[in-house]
């Protein structure tokens, strides 16, 4: 029987209740949040259940929005996929703005260890028990978390790009 | 002068963390049994690494204890950079990534993107990208294969088959004008058809280049030498491939079938008949036989699709997307509008977010995006496969000789693009 996304949601939330939330379908792949709390433990239960079978950590990326309220402005956003079933699915954790942190699953995957350092040089989100948490792509002496949306990458002053010119009320695209 | 050395003496190579936490060990071992080890920088510059990455190897005497990799001189901010462009301009970073097969990362972001909009993409243009991706990943595994050989000292090979990945940069000049950076096709499909130039290109590629292949097959794959350097080199299980994230060729020399092309049919693959060749033991010799047979698999693709090639239009109906020809745009007001639309970035894009994957020359390349209805990407990840699968390389090497890892590296075809993005 293949594994379905409502399956999924099922064992999911009977094991993890209110931590899990905001389940959705995108493209055919499940979504869903979980708390920071326990972010380590379903990863490692989406890995080592019977049913789930997720056996291969894709991907793991951060996200920023400073637009969202102070407890989720960061975010980590876990892509997993079971390849016995083939089925794939996206894990999401929101983080609180002013010292982002969450467990690290360097211990689960070999392969989370450099995304994670990554996702730190990027942002500055700490991975809690990391090997070896150090920037990877940038210098070390770098103070900033570039990827972070406060650094923008253009002229400030240039506004020939600003979407009101174009009948939207969007943002500039600078800012 | 004094002043000057001794101030160079006090300045801090970069590697110096490392060589710190290396200085424990040495102590360690000289204690232990008065054998003293040594510290190795191999790169960042090195004309055996190809490309620009440096590891600090901890050695006893030509063993190897440790390694630890240094990441970045190559960053390019791609993913800071996509953040301020519009959709369409964002190829050119993904020819930057893995540019050994620069069309199959082109051909990825162009899926990704109409399966975000919902654009349903002509036959005829997915069996041209079909035929291009192979094309690629051809001369992809080509280059590592040939260039494998002659890190373990046969260039003749070499010398044989690198101009057929001149008579592929031909074709792809023919199609978008460029050779290394390609960036080629559009939202929806093709810039232009495909001009009968290019398809004979193709035609006498697929003639002379099997031939080529195969005498490159008879003068290395059994020679022994070679056979002795690759067989045990750098070996590593299928579990510990997967749970380092390893995908494409070297997740298959380990024995695992995972192939983004079977397991998520994407640009029609379903419709060719393709066999997914698997190693053993994950070492230096599997991945080299994986590549090898992969490109013979490539070659049928290309053949089945050359074959069942149907006639119709090279690019979708989406004048949303899609430039209008420039005769419409000079003559024609409606052409005119949205071309300047185009142009100016002023093309409506849904929120939402999307991750879609590609079997890319070194494994599987995602993308993900997010976007907050603007114009540009509010988030765009590039899950690079190198980046991810290169972190194995320390267990891979540990214990081996230094010649064995340079070989190790060689054929886990690390490209310095994709590594550091």
């Amino acid at each position: 029987m293949a594994l379905d996304n409502t399956v999924i949601q099922t064992i999911l939330t009977e094991k993890f209740g209110e931590q899990v939330a905001a389940f959705e379908e995108n493209f055919g792949l499940l979504v869903f949040e979980v708390n920071a709390a326990v972010s380590h433990e379903l990863v490692a239960f989406l890995r080592d259940d019977a049913t789930l079978r997720f056996n291969f950590l894709t991907d793991v990326c951060g996200a920023h929005f400073p637009d969202n309220d102070a407890a989720r402005q960061f975010a980590v956003i876990y892509h997993m996929h079971n390849w016995l079933d083939n089925k794939r699915v996206r894990i999401k954790v929101f983080l609180d703005g002013a010292q982002p942190s969450v467990a690290s699953i360097a211990d689960l995957f070999e392969s989370a260890n450099w995304q994670e350092r990554e996702t730190y040089d990027f942002y500055g989100i700490n991975f809690e028990n990391h090997p070896d948490l150090k920037r990877i792509l940038n210098m070390d002496e770098m103070v900033s978390f570039p990827m972070r949306k406060e650094f923008p990458m253009e002229d400030q002053g240039r506004t020939d790009k600003d979407d009101r010119y174009f009948g939207r009320a969007g943002k500039a695209i600078s800012n | 002068m004094a002043k000057y050395l001794k101030q160079k003496e006090m300045s801090a190579p970069i590697s110096t963390k490392i060589e710190k936490r290396y200085a424990d060990l040495i102590r360690q071992k000289e204690n232990e049994d008065g054998s003293e080890l040594s510290i190795l920088n191999l790169g960042p510059s090195h004309p055996a690494t190809h490309g620009i990455f440096q590891n600090v190897l901890l050695m006893d005497g030509e063993k190897i204890v440790d390694a630890e990799q240094t990441l970045g001189y190559i960053h390019r901010a791609f993913e800071k950079i996509a953040e301020n462009r519009p959709f369409y301009q964002i190829t050119p970073l993904t020819d930057r990534l893995n540019y050994c097969s620069s069309p199959i990362n082109n051909m990825g972001w162009w899926i990704t993107i109409e399966k975000f909009l919902g654009i349903e993409v002509p036959k005829r243009v997915q069996y041209m990208r079909v035929i291009i991706m192979e094309l690629a990943r051809i001369v992809d595994h080509l280059i590592c294969n040939s260039v494998l050989g002659v890190d373990s000292g046969a260039l003749t090979g070499f010398l044989y088959v690198f101009q057929y990945r001149e008579k592929v940069y031909e074709i792809y000049e023919e199609i978008c004008g460029a050779r290394l950076t390609t960036n080629m096709g559009r939202i929806g499909g093709w810039e232009r058809d495909w001009s009968p130039g290019t398809w004979a290109k193709i035609n006498a590629f697929m003639e002379e280049f099997p031939k080529a292949w195969e005498e490159f097959n008879q003068l290395l794959t059994r020679n022994t030498i070679f056979m002795h350097r690759c067989i045990n080199c750098g070996p590593i299980s299928a579990e510990r491939a997967i749970s380092y994230g390893f995908t494409g060729p070297n997740l298959r020399a380990a024995g695992v079938d995972y192939d983004v092309r079977k397991m998520n049919p994407y640009s029609s693959y379903e419709d060719f008949e393709f066999d997914v060749p698997v190693g053993k033991t994950g070492d230096t010799y599997d991945r080299y036989m994986v590549r090898n047979e992969e490109v013979i698999q490539s070659l049928r693709i290309i053949r089945q699709a050359l074959d069942k090639m149907p006639e119709g239009p090279y690019h979708a109906d989406v004048p949303d997307y899609y430039l209008p020809p420039k005769h419409e745009v000079y003559n024609n007001m409606e052409a005119l509008i949205y071309h300047f639309k185009i142009v100016m970035g002023e093309i409506p894009v849904p929120k939402g977010e999307i991750y879609n994957a590609v079997e890319g020359g070194n494994g599987e390349l995602g993308f993900y995006l997010i976007s907050d209805g603007s114009r540009v990407p509010f988030r765009l990840h590039f899950r690079r496969p190198c980046f991810i699968y290169y972190q194995g390389y320390t267990e891979m090497i540990k214990g081996g000789l230094l010649s064995d890892a340079i070989l190790t590296m060689s054929s886990m075809n690390v490209i310095a693009g994709e590594l550091d993005a």
